[in-house]
């Protein structure tokens, strides 16, 4: 039995196209992913993001037993910053990537996947049980009392505020509306006698927004949303568009960039990784990779011929010699609908990494040309002056 | 509620056939593009293939998915809709109009006798 979010009434009524994912049946579009995906690019998109799970790690010692699980430096985080983070087995493969946001300085929440909340909620106990100072931390699993939803596009500053109730806004002070917020910051606010987050941060490449809420309320927020973003273009989005709006800013996707079997650095995730501070899980391993050399990284492809049919996940990608060889294959790919082009990610040997080698991409049986290319795939336009 | 034309026969296939004199001129439903959603490519048969009923020849992509396309009669692909590569939303426009995918001179015209009428594929998709 699929699990629903407390949103899917609302969906039922917009006439959404429902699919299974992570275990959720969830809305995959409304009108049509084409249109949803650039009613996100030229002004607003709503998406229930539910299905993702919440955890609250709370105590004197959150911080520091978060920087001993997750693979990105807590420390770096003040009251109200938010990191891309990512959870590793000790092999240094990906248990899951996430974001952490330091709500005060002895309380963290983390946003984990849906696909992946029940065995991170389970890692994470496992962890706690083996670390010393275990009983100044508490876990709270909050995946089944919140819902969230993400409203992402260039006009959601315009109305972002109206979600909140005036007292709400109030509460919080002229300098702490949604609207103000910085990337990557979170802040909270009180409504009646329950806590609502908003987030500037998202999965899109847009600037934008996550609201996250007790599912009591979410379904207010989301008709909220929708009645004051309808002047700033704002339409109802589902995972489709989700996916490729994603797949155009090259953000991985846990399941298909993402596996136990594949390390943050293949993913070109370096950043995120703080292979200098004090042990995390996984940190040996990771260490030991990048002196080694990595085997393989992820690229960015993209086909040169408009023609070329679109890509698709698990495509074979092959060199370009007289005699081929198989040099991986694509773990994500679409159509794009910014560029009109496929576009798709893929590991690759290192010596076919770096951008601007050509490619071919094998569909049903025929080679396209292809080229690897900087990540994103896709950049928004410089506004003219 | 879908649009199904009176005056065309259907394959279980969701592909549409209309008799023109000497030739089947084929395409997909309404109900089938709107099942597929935004189609954003077509590939279309070499004129001049021999198909079979039944037989994949051509394949059309939404932004999610590929489908086969099979041709509900047997014969030589005599034309195809050049408009469709450059403009694949014609499938989702005009399904059973600019829309169409391809020509084929009938072998075994008896065949489309065997095709769902109008009521039966009605029928079929529940509508």
């Amino acid at each position: 039995m699929l699990k629903r979010t407390a949103l899917f009434e609302a969906h039922s009524r917009l006439g959404a196209r429902l699919v299974e994912f992570g275990g959720w049946e969830m809305p995959i579009q409304y009108t049509g992913i084409l249109d949803e995906h650039h009613a996100v690019r030229k002004a607003a998109g709503i998406f229930d993001i539910s299905h993702m799970g919440e955890a609250f790690v709370s105590g004197p010692a959150a911080e520091a037993f978060l920087n001993a699980t997750l693979t990105n430096d807590a420390r770096k985080l003040a009251p109200g910053q938010g990191q891309y983070t990512l959870l590793c087995n000790p092999q240094g493969g990906v248990v899951d990537d996430l974001f952490a946001y330091r709500l005060a300085p002895e309380s963290f929440l983390l946003i984990i996947n849906a696909s992946r909340a029940a065995l991170d909620i389970a890692h994470l106990r496992q962890q706690l049980q083996s670390f010393e100072s275990r009983a100044q931390v508490t876990l709270d699993d909050a995946c089944d009392r919140l819902s969230a939803v993400a409203i992402q596009g260039p006009t959601t500053p315009l109305f972002i505020d109206a979600l909140l109730p005036a007292a709400a806004l109030a509460a919080a002070g002229p300098d702490s509306r949604p609207s103000l917020l910085k990337r990557n910051r979170i802040a909270s606010y009180p409504v009646g006698a329950d806590t609502v987050w908003i987030a500037r941060t998202g999965y899109t490449g847009e600037d934008g927004f996550e609201v996250v809420a007790p599912n009591a309320l979410i379904e207010g927020l989301w008709n909220t949303a929708l009645q004051a973003g309808a002047a700033h273009g704002l339409k109802p989005c589902g995972l489709g568009a989700r996916d490729t709006l994603r797949t155009e800013m090259c953000f991985p996707l846990y399941g298909q960039e993402l596996t136990e079997q594949t390390t943050p650095l293949e993913a070109g995730l370096d950043v995120f990784v703080a292979l200098d501070k004090p042990g995390f899980t996984g940190q040996a391993a990771l260490l030991t990779q990048k002196q080694a050399g990595l085997p393989r990284r992820l690229v960015a492809l993209r086909m040169i011929e408009r023609a070329s049919p679109p890509v698709r996940p698990h495509y074979p990608v092959l060199s370009t010699d007289a005699t081929p060889t198989r040099l991986g294959e694509t773990t994500s790919g679409t159509l794009s609908p910014s560029l009109g082009l496929g576009i798709a990610m893929a590991y690759v040997p290192l010596s076919h990494a770096q951008p601007g080698t050509r490619v071919s991409i094998e569909v049903r049986g025929r080679p396209f040309p292809a080229e690897v290319v900087k990540k994103p795939l896709y950049r928004r336009p410089v506004p003219a002056a | 509620m879908s649009n199904v034309p009176s005056d065309l026969r259907y394959a279980k296939s969701h592909e549409w056939v209309r008799l023109d004199p000497g030739a089947a001129v084929v395409g997909i439903t309404d109900h089938a593009q709107h099942e597929l959603t935004d189609i954003v490519f077509v590939e279309l048969p070499a004129v001049g293939r021999q198909v079979k009923a039944g037989e994949a020849c051509a394949v059309v992509e939404s932004v999610k998915t590929a489908s086969d396309i099979y041709s509900p009669v047997s014969g030589e692909i005599v034309a195809v809709n050049a408009a469709l590569p450059a403009n694949p939303a014609l499938v989702n426009t005009a399904p059973f109009g600019d829309g169409w995918f391809f020509r084929v001179k009938l072998t075994a015209p008896a065949e489309v006798d065997a095709l769902l009428t109008p009521d039966q594929y009605l029928a079929q998709i529940g509508a």
